[in-house]
């Protein structure tokens, strides 16, 4: 397998982007000026996260690949001290970002590590349960602390409370260290992140590696099917849609619920309407914190919660009403999907063929399980109900930038680097304090203006999905799982990029993410504001799908993305409600178009394209 | 009529302590070996265990023994044995002949010729035809026993119709026995040929649309989980000796679903020449050669036979399968026969994990030991 050579493709630089790299940290660069760390680079194998960035990474949005660059590195190499792997390096090319897993090549710091992996991650392993109540409290306690951070606007005049109560301090600094507050909590959100989930995917990996060295045959997603929570609350959210829709049948307004698509029109209705009310108040109940879901990943500032766009969950609720209407049950089949569950461990449990390899089953399965709740519930604390929250505080401070004549819209700010902000609001906080117009004000849109230019052209370039040297061995438990980096998977990559005409490809292949198989018109909804053109029986081919996309579920036959594993949220759903899925795909979105008839094969992987 | 009384009726003529000379197979366990060979003790052994197998009858050993006494074949054959060198092959060759000769114009006696002719009646009617198309082979009692192969040393004959034939090839089955390289195989062993005894199997042939072979392990990897199945148009000669490249489709034993096919070009397949009552390779026409042989329903339902029958067996197995055209879905898959799978079975299992091994300790080994990528 052939991949390019990293400084080949950076050198190539788009046409009008040249200087783009200032619009990121620094040492995300690869380099040509520095023979050591450039040899280093040639010679590691780098892969595009397209799992987390499908698009070009806004220079504020960076600040998440910054957080998890440092939080999972530090917990393997620096706290489990896993003993054959240290960090994941981190680089960008046009805005995509590019990771290397960091092996221990040394064999005897390997086996120094050792005893250090087993006494700390034993630990909490051991004592997981208890460790996870705790994480629980603290990071409900850190997004408590983001939701309470004022934003202060800076008055002509401060209060004469700032006289009387002597408080010695001004808006101005207060903008200031409440802007560094935000980012940090940020930062210690995405500490707590990483606690755990580098454990919790290495049970699950080796776990999986120990049943397909047992079945070489063995689909992923049947052992993900022994281990996935039934009760995960990444589903909560739609529950409260079903829930909500229930409760307007019951109090009789489902009409008044589904009289319109707009939320503005529907709330005022339901104003007038006493059961409206009742209503309203239970929506009230179910926002918090479930209506902070995200209607994306939850990664990008784009991604806005339904709290910000009532609309998307509005849909949902109408789906559901429909439904109900019909007489089509709504209810997850948990009772069947646990029956089969158990049917399904028991029978795999008999065809193991030892004894000793029986109790290891037991002891890895059970240790799969308990880790396997965090895994899918730090999903909704981290990447939804706190980023929701952040975006909308970060949004605040761009008000303040606007108003200072810093950008020329509140959105402008995620043009800007997290430092580059931190420097602006000194030049609008020095210029406050001392009366005289910020030095930004001349700077900034010209520059902000450039860098939108610069990232229309990136979102137009196709990131080779792998460069660099690939290994010969993957230790690092994320790249496995999380990436599906593994032997087919790169065979294929390499075999995409050879393709040279897209319009000539008849087959896709993928992660086989849940069984089935289903014939269908393909629909592209590049976001989940797309999925209202959604069709009964259509697939669904997206980059990435994510909880809010949910009610989308209801009506497609089968679904397509881009990215993900069989972890994936879109696998989750489709083997719930028994869709056929298939993952990972890596460009399904650019080949397939909206309307050509695809067949998809849920249990080997495959999509066939008919022309 | 009811199975019982398809099965009852015929079966009156009975050897010494009350031994059958003709049975159907429904009445045989994997236990008849000595009464009706392996072949058809297997078959019996499926029909009980609810697995849906072509009907038949047998002659039994004791009806075989009976033909051989009553003709006086027996002394015919012990003279002619007697003054044989068995490292002369024109010797060989010439005392076959008149043994096969011998056997083969000696007609069956008339109680036997009654009770095969009621049961051959029988089975016509059960398959609603006026005189059902069979297969005559031999079973014998060593064929398919682990470490004793007689596998290919007895004929088969497909095809056949009518009494008169089926007592014919029944006979011919018989003076299968003494082939020259039968007898020369038994001379150079030691085996007594007196002591030996086979049985004739009669069965409705399967008019396969499509027909193959299935294992309910993976024959490459010796995984338990899956079972795989490779498939032609026509009979299943073509897949079993290698002619075609099969479609090839891997089944999750668990829950059977369809994890991997490939669908080859079938260039040929076999069907009968009613004319000559044989199998016969003919071209598959140029359209149908990538089509699957086997239909997406067909390999599942198939797939549950197979794993219905490995629960039964308790070990992994080796499956002879067709598709009738006959018959309506849902009733026209059959199972031709089933044999214990050898290579993998018969391997020691060396466990994955250290015994005793925690989790951690296997996650900290199959770290260290990481993932190959190359």
């Amino acid at each position: 397998m052939k991949f390019p050579n990293p400084h080949d493709i950076k050198a190539k630089t788009i046409p009008g982007t040249e200087g783009w790299e200032r619009m990121y940290p620094y040492h995300y660069q690869f380099v040509t000026d520095d023979p050591e760390r450039n040899q280093y680079e040639k010679d590691s194998f780098w892969f595009a996260d397209g799992l987390h960035y499908p698009e070009p990474l806004y220079p504020f949005d960076t600040i998440w690949d910054e957080a998890w660059y440092l939080a999972l590195s530090q917990f393997n190499n620096r706290i489990f001290m896993v003993p054959p792997v240290r960090g994941v390096d981190h680089r960008i090319i046009n805005g995509y970002v590019y990771i290397s897993p960091v092996p221990v090549k040394d064999g005897a710091e390997i086996g120094s590590r050792v005893p250090h992996f087993m006494e700390r991650a034993g630990y909490y392993y051991k004592n997981w349960d208890a460790l996870e109540a705790k994480w629980k409290v603290k990071m409900e306690a850190t997004i408590r602390e983001l939701e309470a951070v004022k934003i202060p606007k800076l008055p002509d005049m401060e209060d004469i409370s700032v006289v009387t109560d002597a408080v010695g301090e001004s808006r101005g600094y207060h903008l200031l260290k409440n802007y560094d507050d935000l980012i940090n909590l940020g930062l210690k959100c995405w500490q707590y992140h990483f606690e755990f989930l580098n454990l919790g995917y290495a049970a699950y990996v080796f776990f999986l590696d120990f049943m397909q060295k047992q079945f070489p045959s063995m689909p992923t997603q049947r052992v993900t099917q022994m281990i996935a929570g039934i009760d995960v609350i990444m589903y909560q959210p739609d529950e409260e849609l079903k829930k909500l829709a229930k409760k307007a049948i019951e109090l009789g307004i489902e009409a008044t619920v589904c009289s319109s698509p707009e939320w503005s029109v529907v709330e005022a209705a339901l104003r007038k309407l006493p059961k409206g009310q009742e209503w309203l108040a239970a929506l009230d109940q179910a926002k918090d914190p479930w209506f902070e879901v995200s209607t994306g990943t939850g990664w990008f500032h784009h991604d806005r919660s339904w709290n910000d766009q009532m609309n998307v969950p509005l849909t949902g609720i109408n789906t559901y009403i429909g439904k109900i209407k019909q007489d089509i049950s709504i209810e997850r089949p948990t009772e069947k999907v646990r029956a089969e569950r158990d049917r399904i461990t028991a029978e795999y449990r008999d065809l193991i063929g030892t004894e000793e390899d029986r109790k290891q089953f037991d002891e890895l399965l059970g240790c799969a399980k308990t880790v396997f709740p965090y895994v899918e519930n730090h999903l909704f604390y981290v990447e939804h109900w706190f980023h929701s929250v952040f975006w909308n505080k970060m949004r605040e401070v761009g008000a303040i930038m606007k108003q200072h004549g810093m950008i020329e819209d509140v959105e402008d700010i995620w043009l800007l680097r997290r430092d580059e902000i931190k420097q602006g609001l000194w030049d609008v906080v020095t210029a406050w304090a001392t009366g005289v117009t910020p030095r930004g004000t001349k700077v900034w849109p010209k520059e902000i203006a450039w860098r939108k230019g610069v990232m229309q052209k990136f979102k137009e370039w196709s990131a080779p999905p792998a460069i660099g040297t690939a290994p010969e061995v993957i230790q690092e438990p994320f790249t496995i799982v999380l990436w599906g980096v593994t032997n087919k998977s790169l065979a294929d990559w390499s075999a995409v990029q050879e393709v040279k005409d897209p319009d000539s490809i008849t087959e896709i292949k993928g992660f086989a993410g849940s069984p089935g198989v289903a014939e269908g018109r393909a629909r592209i909804c590049k976001t989940v504001a797309e999925v209202g053109q959604l069709q009964e029986g259509e697939i669904l081919v997206a980059p990435t799908t994510s909880p809010s996309w949910a009610p989308a579920f209801a009506k497609i036959s089968a679904c397509v993305t881009d990215v993900g594993g069989v972890m994936s949220h879109a696998a989750i759903v489709c083997r719930e409600y028994g869709l056929p899925a298939v993952v990972g795909t890596g460009l399904s979105t650019k080949i397939i178009k909206s309307g050509m008839m695809l067949r998809v094969d849920g249990s080997s992987g495959v999509i066939t394209i008919v022309r | 009529m009811t199975e019982s009384a398809a099965m009852g009726g015929a079966v009156a003529g009975r050897g010494p302590a009350g031994v059958p000379l003709v049975c159907w197979f429904e009445e045989c366990r994997k236990d008849s070996v000595p009464l009706v060979g392996g072949k058809c003790s297997s078959l019996g052994e499926l029909i009980n265990a609810g697995v849906r197998v072509p009907p038949g009858f047998a002659l039994t050993t004791e009806g075989y023994r009976r033909f051989m006494a009553e003709a006086g074949i027996n002394r015919e054959i012990k003279s002619l044995l007697d003054k044989l060198d068995a490292a002369d092959m024109d010797a060989l060759e010439r005392t076959s002949a008149s043994i096969r000769t011998s056997i083969e114009a000696h007609p069956f006696s008339t109680e036997i010729e009654d009770l095969v002719a009621e049961c051959y009646r029988k089975l016509s009617l059960r398959c609603c035809m006026p005189a059902a198309p069979v297969a005559v082979r031999s079973s014998a009692t060593a064929e398919d026993l682990p470490g004793a192969s007689f596998a290919g040393q007895q004929d088969t004959y497909l095809w056949i119709r009518g009494i008169d034939e089926v007592l014919h090839h029944m006979r011919r089955c018989i003076s299968s026995l003494y082939t020259a390289r039968a007898i020369a195989y038994r001379a150079n062993r030691g085996l007594d040929d007196e002591r030996m005894a086979i049985s004739i199997g009669v069965q409705k042939m399967a008019n396969a649309h499509t027909a193959g072979v299935m294992f309910t392990i993976h024959p490459a990897n010796g995984d338990r989980s899956v079972i795989v199945i490779d498939s032609n148009f026509g009979f299943g000669e073509s897949v079993v000796s290698g002619e075609v490249t099969p479609d090839h489709f891997v089944v999750n034993k668990v829950t059977l679903d369809i994890i991997d096919r490939t669908i080859s070009q079938k260039e040929m397949c076999y069907t009968v020449d009613l004319k000559t009552q044989q199998s016969l390779a003919v071209e598959v026409p140029f359209e149908r050669q990538r089509v699957q042989s086997l239909i997406d329903d067909e390999i599942t339902e198939l797939a549950g036979m197979g794993k219905q029958i490995e629960k039964h067996y308790g070990r992994p197995m080796d499956i002879e399968w067709a598709v009738d055209k006959d018959l309506p879905a849902g009733g026209n898959i059959f199972i031709l026969q089933a044999r214990p799978e050898t290579v993998w079975s018969e391997k020691r299992l060396e466990p994955v994990a250290d015994a005793g091994a925690s989790a951690m300790d296997y996650i900290l080994s199959s770290m260290l030991a990481g993932k190959k990528v190359k």
